[in-house]
């Protein structure tokens, strides 16, 4: 199913977070990733969802959310409108036998190397979800150590402002 | 003027117009509970056996007088016996203000004693809660609290405070109420446009639940019923808001709801829902629920349009208010053919299922004519509970406070505990069965020592009988755990609590002991011997429709 993604300022108010992830699990919404950020106003914080929900599930999410006191403005985000992106660090084992076909990739993809040691090399990958899946993808023939990604986050287009 | 933050609770409470508070007090609510100790002249305590009593005896006292119930309990144990009570209030959109104490601030999140996490707990069951951090949070954080309970959909709301908070001093301003401004908005379809619907319906229903009761939209409804001549069915929380004896009245819609009502509802070309929410006890197969109408949602909570059955039209806002909009563009209207179509469903309530015990129809027909028209019932659940709702003489929806949405086994005798303390009656009735007058007849203490005219009327057929009554239908018969072979001598318990006790086997000996328990005034158990065959019917089973109707 396609990937939904949905925006959310909050208050940036204690327990936010937990009230927000208490909703969504009692209701059994399906949330992909969850990513919270600061914003230019250091009293709201924007959410980003990522969910594969059905619409009326994305309805409810949003109504829901409505409801909460900490509750400033809540939309779903249009891919062809919306800058979506996401965050990599993966660290791949490393030796002279892959290694240049690692960079290889890596300048294909655009990947910054960020650490290199004896062993192993870890790169950083920013962009859209479905570039760091590929990228991932692609670097599955070699041995993953360890990974993560930041989940979504994404602001609108354009001379769209962040307003209370 | 310098208060101490416990002063500050108390000013709070004041501020608000709470003259009544439910609680037990405790090592982090001592400080608190020392300035009620100095506030008693202008606020009433009133402590239960247990805390879940006090929860819902602030429960009952909101749904009976319309004011916000506040209860008051200490941390750990005493934050987590509310837990039920919060969670009914929850589900049956009750305003209550719950206050626990905390530990202080520095052994905060080192599990120190009797020290949880109480926001936590009840995130889902609160419209929203609060950990106070600093003394100067706390009035604003306290009147938030109010605010919230009571505005647009009411709920519970939870305020833990560390126990230095309350002991800390600063300046105290007082403020005014925050009086929540009835929520007149109206958004949605145009009521042009619906009221075009209705008036082109040929077969109509209107089916009302408790927003609509919580709005006061009581009289509208009836004016608009009257007018349009529209059949008008109810969920459990709206019982009593259209006269039980009201021509256009057709009883509970759902699970235990009457064969007309469902089947008016199955047949209806237009259906109206005002303030409820389509649960799965009424609308038991969603995808089927009125299957031939177009359905009208009118609702305060966005979150409920189309949450559970799609609508084709909504407006969401205050009932009252939209539906003072909708009778002016209603047009007057006669549907004759469609209450004879129902008239062929009407079929009473299968009296019995015989045995030579009480009734369960005796004792609630025997009840209504002893206890009048403006008796004050709450009940448990279970039974007794559909029992009540469905032959009780209901006029007055205020006056039959129920655990509709959480089903809570327990509620009623804290509920009525409220409702007593709350509303002075002479006399507040309290329905029970066996199974969930065992869970919290703790409380026959407070009404003693409150000699609270609480009469509870335990109707004993000595199973779990909604339990049982589902293992006989669904179960071959395997009657696990429902049968727990009690001898509790509920005369003789009553009497050791200070109550008085009394056993009936004849509907002479219950009137009796009605006319005898209400003649003393304070509160009296009347066990009602009833046999354990007995079942609530009809009964459409879980996911069921009007097609699968059980009749006996």
């Amino acid at each position: 199913m396609d990937k939904k993604y949905i925006s959310v300022l909050v208050k940036n108010h204690e327990g936010v977070l937990a009230r927000l992830s208490s909703l969504f699990c009692q209701r059994g919404f399906n949330i992909d990733s969850l990513n919270v950020s600061a914003t230019n106003d250091s009293s709201l914080s924007r959410v980003t969802i990522t969910t594969s929900g059905s619409e009326e599930e994305i309805e409810q999410i949003i109504k829901q959310t409505k409801k909460l006191e900490e509750y400033v403005g809540i939309f779903e985000l249009e891919p062809k409108d919306s800058l979506i992106r996401e965050l990599l660090i993966i660290k791949i084992a490393q030796d002279a036998g892959n290694r240049s076909s690692l960079l290889e990739l890596a300048t294909i993809y655009n990947a910054k190397i960020i650490d290199i040691s004896v062993g192993s090399i870890v790169f950083e990958l920013a962009g859209k979800p479905a570039k760091i899946d590929s990228f991932i993808e692609n670097l599955k023939i070699y041995d993953i150590m360890e990974m993560c990604r930041t989940g979504v986050t994404a602001i609108q287009r354009g001379n769209v402002k962040l307003v209370k | 003027m310098k208060l101490n933050g416990s002063q500050i609770v108390a000013e709070v409470l004041l501020e608000n117009g709470v003259d009544t508070v439910f609680g037990y007090p405790g090592g982090t609510v001592l400080n608190i509970y020392d300035a009620l100790y100095e506030y008693q002249d202008r606020i009433k305590h009133v402590i239960t056996a247990h805390e879940q009593g006090a929860a819902h005896a602030a429960d009952g006292y909101a749904r009976a007088t319309g004011k916000t119930g506040v209860v008051l309990a200490t941390s750990g144990p005493g934050a987590t016996n509310l837990v039920t009570g919060i969670a009914t209030a929850y589900m049956d959109s009750v305003p209550m203000v719950a206050i626990t104490g905390n530990v202080p601030r520095n052994l905060i999140g080192r599990d120190s004693f009797q020290e949880v996490y109480i926001a936590g707990i009840t995130m889902p069951i609160t419209k929203h809660n609060f950990v106070v951090r600093s003394i100067e949070d706390l009035a604003p954080t306290l009147r938030s609290a109010f605010a919230i309970a009571s505005s647009g959909r009411p709920g519970p709301v939870l305020v833990d405070i560390p126990k230095d908070i309350t002991a800390e001093v600063i300046e105290y301003e007082p403020a005014a109420k925050q009086v929540p401004e009835k929520k007149s908005y109206i958004d949605g379809d145009s009521l042009a446009k619906i009221a075009e619907v209705i008036n082109k319906a040929e077969k109509p229903v209107m089916f009302i639940g408790g927003g609509a009761k919580t709005s006061g939209a009581g009289e509208l409804i009836r004016n608009i019923v009257e007018k349009a001549n529209i059949p008008v069915t109810h969920t459990i929380m709206a019982t009593g808001l259209m006269r039980y004896d009201m021509p256009e009245n057709l009883g509970i819609l759902g699970m235990h709801g009457s064969v007309i009502a469902n089947k008016a509802v199955d047949k209806a070309d237009v259906v109206i829902a005002v303030g409820a929410r389509f649960s799965d006890r009424v609308a038991l197969s969603p995808g089927k629920f009125a299957k031939k109408a177009t359905i009208i949602q009118i609702d305060i909570d966005q979150s409920e349009i189309d949450k559970n059955v799609k609508t084709d039209y909504n407006v969401i806002g205050d009932a009252e208010t939209i539906l003072a909009n909708l009778e002016k563009l209603i047009v007057s209207a006669k549907h004759d053919a469609w209450f004879e179509e129902l008239g062929s469903f009407m079929r009473g309530y299968p009296r019995s299922m015989g045995g030579d015990k009480l009734h369960p129809k005796d004792i609630m027909d025997i009840l209504s004519d002893a206890a009048g028209e403006n008796a004050l019932y709450t009940t448990d659940v279970g039974q007794h509970q559909m029992w009540a709702a469905q032959y009780l003489h209901h006029v007055n929806a205020n006056n039959f406070l129920t655990s509709g949405g959480l089903g809570t086994m327990g509620y009623g005798y804290g509920a009525a505990i409220g409702a007593a303390v709350g509303t002075g009656r002479e006399h507040v009735f309290h329905i029970t069965g066996d199974g969930s007058f065992h869970m919290n007849m703790n409380e026959a203490c407070t009404a003693v020592s409150y000699n609270l005219p609480i009469i509870t009327v335990i109707v004993n057929n000595e199973v779990l009988g909604m339990v049982r009554q589902w293992q006989t239908t669904f179960y071959g018969k395997r009657y696990a755990a429902s049968e727990p072979e009690r001898k509790t001598d509920y005369a003789k318990v009553a009497e050791g609590f200070g109550a008085k006790g009394y056993t009936c086997r004849t509907n002479e000996e219950f009137k009796a002991a009605l006319e005898d328990a209400m003649k003393n005034g304070g509160p009296a158990w009347i066990e009602c011997i009833v046999d354990r065959e007995e079942r609530v019917l009809p009964m459409i089973p879980a996911g069921g429709t009007a097609d699968n109707i059980i009749y006996e």
